[in-house]
């Protein structure tokens, strides 16, 4: 049984333009101890989905779902109560920008040990042991003096460490890491991601990834779902991802990466990702497509079948070149 | 937290000694010679003025002057009171306790309304309760003292009868003041029904006195609320799985009281302000009325000194605020 099941969620926020339909019809399992990411630029809906998982979305947002089960459990009936002793304990999250996601007024050692303290009700010594023990397994050198340290007091990528050692502290099943790195130093991205795929492994939690870095989902995946304007448009294994991607738009963020460049200027997808309110009509991609025609224009394509990634596309490509499903054969 | 204190403290110095100046320099400005206005419309011979004039030292250079009442102050010497012959610092500190007791009562009646009040505001953000407690809040900004006293005092002195109209405690009870501070000297008398009584006699000037401070808590918690609850530690604290009480309480409450403490600490100017107002309304016989009266006696000394000590009150006050200031915020303990 997958540890987390997602069917058709949407999430539409309710602003003064009226509804926004920021994530559109999401569908994904994760299974024990894999990691699943998703990618896309920003603005896809990826952390608003995430966020919805989590039911850390605001008032305003609006979330539906065919089914969003956790480990057998329907998130969508759960009472708040209910839902607050899996997330944080179960499922964890840490978020992109790692500085001002910690409390700026009390301790390192405070804020993880509040963890420990709501989840699994240790005492004060216990708290602190263990404490220390987390923060060595993120790799802060010196964790028992880092207890006392501020927020204020740490680097980024030492804060996103302490952030990570919070969302491990009660051994989850499931991490969800939002753009962990999009906020770091080059040289500490490569640590972050490293250390979280260690922590993946050591512990045989499931990771999401959420990221828009083709190059981190090749480093870290074993599969990929790309999300485009809140749709999920390609759902694939990484491999069969970048060996044959085919959505247009996977193709896209593939053909942007360095090493794959056949120019000396890597190509990148002209255009922005549509927001409330320039929503084309038809496929939402289609402006920015180089593949698309009539058709792509006028009308919403449906998902390919699942040998085709179920690529959201009138035309999905095989091979670098567009097909109409079904005709081909 | 010592050398922020230090540095706190030593910041203040200059400050002290700029009032010094100011108020030495304000009583020499106000029209009319101090001993000339004494001697009324008689007029004086000229070897008596001038004999009142060395008196007070007003014969000397100005420098002189100045130097004489620092070293004066220096000593504790506030100058001697033209109307009652007492000096000035002992006729201040006998009343200075029934000012601070009104203040501080009126603080807590702001503080215990005006937070509560500013959070639920902002969690209710543009709801009917939202409104209408900002409603309210910006009606007791608005609301002059005077009116907003005589009001209260209509209302439930005149018709309702549940409080009394004027006075610190009935005048069935007696004791020796030991603090000055009526609430505590009730209580230390042990008589039955005084602590009742001057707390009945407290709760209408303090209300009256706590209204705009109320109002201005009220104001700036749901603005700074609102900003926190935006915060990524807010969510942070979400995602921790922590009770709704905890993250509002502690998480996002912690942050937001950094600038309303800062607000409670500029309303002692407020207050102090206020109160020169609320005791005369209310015949309350703290430093307020009595500077009202020294203006009223023209007695020069009397306002000098009284001036020179309530400023430097509020000066220390501020002082307080920066030290609280620097126990819930780490970022301002160490200098960023
Ligand atoms: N609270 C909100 N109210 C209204 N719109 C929102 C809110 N949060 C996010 N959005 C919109 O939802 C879309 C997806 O946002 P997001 O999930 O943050 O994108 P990503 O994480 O993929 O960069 C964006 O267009 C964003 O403007
Ligand atoms: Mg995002």
């Amino acid at each position: 049984m997958s540890l987390l099941e997602i069917r058709n969620l949407c999430v539409e926020f309710e602003t003064r333009g009226g509804a926004f339909r920021a994530v559109d019809g999401v569908s994904l399992d994760i299974d024990p101890g894999e990691i699943v990411s998703i990618v896309g630029e920003s603005g896809s809906g990826k952390s608003v989905a995430m966020l919805a998982v989590m039911g850390l979305l605001p008032r305003t947002a609006h979330v539906t779902a065919d089914v969003l089960r956790f480990a057998g459990r329907d998130l969508m009936r759960l009472p708040a109560r209910e839902r607050r002793r899996i997330v944080g304990r179960e499922i964890a999250m840490i978020f992109q920008e790692p500085m001002s996601s910690l409390n700026p007024c009390f301790t390192v050692g405070f804020q993880i040990g509040e963890v420990l303290k709501t989840h699994l009700g240790l005492g004060r010594a216990e708290r602190r042991a263990r404490t220390i023990e987390l923060l060595g397994a993120v790799g802060i050198p010196d964790a028992e003096r880092r207890l006392s340290a501020f927020p204020h007091q740490m680097s980024g990528g030492m804060s996103q460490r302490v952030m990570i050692a919070m969302a491990i502290a009660c051994n989850p099943k499931l991490l969800i890491a939002d753009e962990p790195t999009t906020a770091l130093d080059v040289t500490i991205q490569a640590q972050i991601l490293d250390l979280l795929v260690k922590l993946q492994q050591e512990r045989g939690m499931a990771l999401v990834l959420i990221t828009h870095d083709m190059g981190v989902v090749a480093e870290t995946a074993q599969r990929v779902i790309v999300q485009y304007a809140g749709q999920q448009v390609e759902k694939a294994t990484t491999r069969e991802l970048f060996r044959d991607p085919h959505h247009p738009y996977s193709a896209a963020l593939l053909a942007a990466l360095p090493e794959r460049a056949t120019t000396k200027v890597l190509p990148s997808i002209p255009g922005v990702v549509p927001g409330q309110y320039d929503r084309p009509q038809g496929c939402l991609f289609a402006p920015r497509c180089a593949h698309a025609f009539a058709l792509c224009h006028a009308k919403a394509p449906p998902p390919a079948g699942s040998e085709l990634s179920e690529a959201l596309c009138h035309t999905p490509l095989v091979g670098g070149v567009p097909v109409v499903p079904g005709a081909a054969a | 937290m010592l050398t922020y204190i230090g540095r706190r403290l030593a910041l203040t110095i200059p400050t002290i000694f700029a009032l010094m100046f100011l108020t030495f320099l304000a009583v020499r400005l106000v029209p009319g010679d101090p001993v000339e206005v004494r001697t009324g419309e008689r007029g004086i011979s000229p070897e008596r003025l001038a004999q009142f004039r060395h008196e007070l030292g007003l014969d000397q250079p100005v420098w002189k002057q100045f130097a004489d009442y620092v070293s004066g102050l220096a000593q504790g010497d506030f100058g001697i009171s033209l109307v009652t012959k007492e000096p000035v610092l002992k006729e201040f500190l006998t009343l200075f306790p029934a000012t601070l007791e009104l203040a501080f009562f009126a603080t807590v009646f702001a503080v215990t309304f005006g937070i509560p009040f500013g959070v639920v505001a902002a969690l209710r953000r543009g709801g009917i309760l939202d409104h209408g407690l900002m409603g309210v809040a910006l009606f007791g900004y608005s609301m002059p003292i005077f009116w907003w006293g005589l009001l209260l005092i209509l209302f439930f002195s005149v018709q309702l009868d549940l409080t009394p109209v004027s006075g610190r405690i009935d005048l069935l009870y007696y004791f020796e003041p030991v603090t000055g501070f009526m609430t505590i000297d009730a209580l230390i008398s042990g008589q039955e029904g005084a602590f009742a009584s001057a707390l009945s006699h407290l709760v209408l000037p303090a209300v009256v006195l706590g209204t705009i401070p109320l109002a201005a808590i009220a104001r700036m918690t749901r603005s700074s609320m609102l900003e926190v609850l935006e915060e990524d530690y807010v969510r942070t604290a979400r995602a921790k799985g922590l009770p709704p009480l905890r993250v509002i309480g502690l998480h996002a409450l912690r942050n937001a009281m950094i600038p309303v403490v800062t607000v409670i600490g500029l309303q002692g100017g407020t207050l102090l302000a206020g109160a020169v107002l609320t005791e005369t309304i209310f015949a309350w016989p703290g430093v307020g009325k009595w500077l009202i009266e020294s203006i009223f006696r023209r007695d020069y000394p009397a306002l000098q000194g009284g001036v020179l000590l309530i400023s430097s009150i509020l000066v220390l006050v501020n002082l307080g605020v920066d030290i609280v200031n620097g126990v819930i915020n780490p970022r301002v303990r160490h200098g960023r």
